[in-house]
């Protein structure tokens, strides 16, 4: 067991190092990173002192590990449109965007587990092909023209919700709708595949034989081994979510890490995409290796390699 | 996600098969066929092909007098613009038409190019084992760490935006799929006795990769490019919503309701419907394709 939990912290590590290195690599090899932390239209002598002050006229493997020390000290650079740390601003946001992940989650589960569920025990009748023509359109609709249909409905129609801004509930719903649906169509398709399999198990079976009511065979011995799998793949989720929701967030101007990223791009400021795209690969790699762990102490069948 | 069905039990005493004539099984083969998504993506095949030809005026060329026209069933709509113009007066249904070049172009170009470089090293891994697998597999993880859109944008920070950097950019962040089911796939072929016997026979590692490894996975590379053909043309319009895609003035889709956003709170809702819709249409019938052709070419695969 320790041995396994030893393996699976080893490997995320290397990931890790791997990432960094893409990341380093990357900037480097398309272009002149000086540029990219100069400000526009920087003229030659700035964008020298820049290179001496980061280190960049040095070779690369020397670059790497000076690269890698001040991410470890939390030195992302410093933005060049708010002239502040990017990490600083990305801290600054994060809580935004895990308020809106959490919500879209929720959203997504409570949509999406009762869908599966009920569509597996109606297996092909209205109602399941009802739920997947609902998952194919929440994997077919690019979340941000979701975002975009609701705020034409509820805003410019209805006039029942502000289109843009957070603070209230009322700010939250449209845009955690918008991101939770892709999820939702996810978990809704792998609660009912759940489903399906442990309903077609021996232990329903006997469940059945034994002259349980239909109700409790489904409530206490089907539903509670179905919805393992969909918990666990909604924790993997969560990362993804915080991490996918650049577009969301800058359909309903949502002050979170996203909005971050987009403004990155647009103002050409690169440490603050840099930090947002590696502080996003740091979260997945996490995420994923409690998962791991987790699931060896959860489940006995997981052999330890 | 593997769509499970409840096992029949086995039968008490065996069926004998009964032949269908080969028409017959073809025939059952056709209707299982999604037809109407084939007829989707088939007509805007012939739409990208001929957008010269159908598109009735310049996609990028505006009449700032004719500025916001509603579609044609709306009061002050008309027949000269059927789906209504934009902020800058252009035909809505003309930019439409040829977005879906873009879109199709893009799309399509993007994952062969994805699949050509999950495909390679897939194989590579597989086949060659050792330090090259772990290597491969490594790299592969690390990538797959990273939140694919977000990726996508720090790499179209990193170039200009133009249509070919984007293929390069969707290429580069959607090939680890393709590495990791290729490998697989190649690990089983591997131990299979005629791999065995053309090692015996001397054949150099690469002309066995080349000549028998490669034609076997075609198959699945094929399909994983097919289901990854929607997932791909809407990471491109996102990229082009937020401004890192396809430049203006082209007209594509994600440029569209990327423009159109600025009408939305002013009731112009053309703007961002139509080019929604057609991102729908497209995914939805390749999507629909991908998994008929999965399950049509080898019902194994119906885990991928």
């Amino acid at each position: 067991m320790q041995r396994y939990i030893v393996t699976r912290i080893f490997y995320a590590l290397i990931s890790l190092v791997l990432l960094s290195m893409t990341i380093f690599c990357l900037v480097r090899v398309t272009g002149d990173p000086a540029i990219l932390m100069a400000e526009p239209g920087a003229s030659e002598e700035d964008l020298q002192a820049i290179r001496r002050e980061f280190g960049l006229d040095k070779p690369w493997p020397i670059q790497y590990v000076s690269f890698v020390q001040s991410m470890i000290r939390g030195d992302f650079g410093t933005s060049i449109y708010y002239r502040v740390p990017a990490f600083e601003l990305y801290l600054q946001r994060l809580p935004a965007s895990l308020e809106l992940a959490i919500w879209a989650m929720v959203i997504s589960l409570i949509v999406g587990i009762p869908i599966g569920i009920i569509a597996a025990v109606r297996v092909n009748t209205w109602f399941d092909k009802v739920g997947n023509v609902f998952a194919n359109l929440g994997l077919a609709l690019p979340s941000f023209w979701v975002g975009l249909m609701l705020i034409l409905l509820f805003s410019v129609y209805l006039r029942l919700l502000p289109s843009a801004g957070s603070g209230t509930v009322k700010h939250i719903l449209m845009p955690a709708f918008a991101l939770g649906w892709v999820f939702a169509a996810s978990h809704m398709r792998l609660a009912r595949s759940a489903m399906l399999e442990v309903l077609g198990s021996e232990y329903v079976k006997l469940a059945r034989i034994k002259g349980l009511s239909e109700t409790l065979v489904i409530a206490k011995h089907a539903f509670k081994n179905a919805i393992i799998p969909v918990l666990t793949f909604a924790g993997i989720n969560l990362a993804l979510i915080v991490n996918g929701a650049v577009v969301v967030e800058s359909v309903f101007a949502w002050p979170g890490i996203g909005r971050l990223l987009y403004e990155g791009v647009s103002f050409r400021d690169f440490p603050v995409v840099q930090v947002t795209v590696i502080m996003g690969g740091l979260m997945i790699v996490a995420v994923n290796l409690v998962v791991d762990i987790l699931y060896a102490y959860i489940d006995p069948r997981i052999h330890y390699g | 996600m593997a769509s499970g069905q409840i096992a029949a039990p086995p039968p008490m005493f065996p069926v004998q098969p009964v032949a269908l004539p080969k028409w017959r099984r073809m025939v059952d083969r056709l209707r299982a066929a999604p037809l109407i998504s084939m007829t989707i993506l088939a007509v805007l095949v012939l739409t990208a092909l001929f957008a010269d030809f159908l598109a009735p005026h310049d996609p990028t060329l505006g009449n700032l007098r004719q500025r916001y026209i509603p579609p044609v069933w709306q009061n002050r709509g008309s027949m000269e613009f059927i789906l209504g113009t934009d902020h800058m007066g252009r035909d809505v249904l003309s930019r439409l038409i040829y977005g879906s070049r873009i879109s199709l172009v893009v799309g399509v170009t993007a994952v062969v190019v994805a699949g050509a470089i999950g495909t390679a090293l897939g194989v590579l891994s597989g086949f060659l084992g050792k330090w090259v697998d772990q290597a491969v597999m490594r790299i592969t993880d690390s990538w797959l760490a990273l939140p694919p859109v977000s990726f996508a944008i720090l790499l179209a920070a990193l170039l200009t935006p133009s249509e070919w950097n984007i293929v390069i950019i969707l290429g580069a962040v959607y090939w680890t799929r393709y590495a990791r089911v290729i490998r697989g796939e190649v690990l089983s072929l591997k131990e299979r006795d005629y791999v065995r016997l053309a090692v015996v026979a001397g054949c150099s590692q690469a002309k066995i990769m080349w000549t028998h490894i490669l034609p076997n996975i075609a198959n699945s590379a094929v399909v994983l490019a097919t289901l990854q053909l929607g997932v791909v043309i809407i990471a491109e319009a996102t990229l082009s919503f937020l401004g890192v895609g396809v430049a203006p003035p082209q007209p594509a889709w994600g440029l569209m309701l990327s423009e159109g956003k600025a009408g939305l709170m002013t009731g112009y809702w053309w703007l961002s419907v139509f080019p929604g819709l057609c991102i729908m249409l497209v995914v939805l019938a390749a999507s629909a394709i991908g998994d008929w052709f999965r399950v049509w070419s080898d019902p194994q695969l119906r885990q991928l």
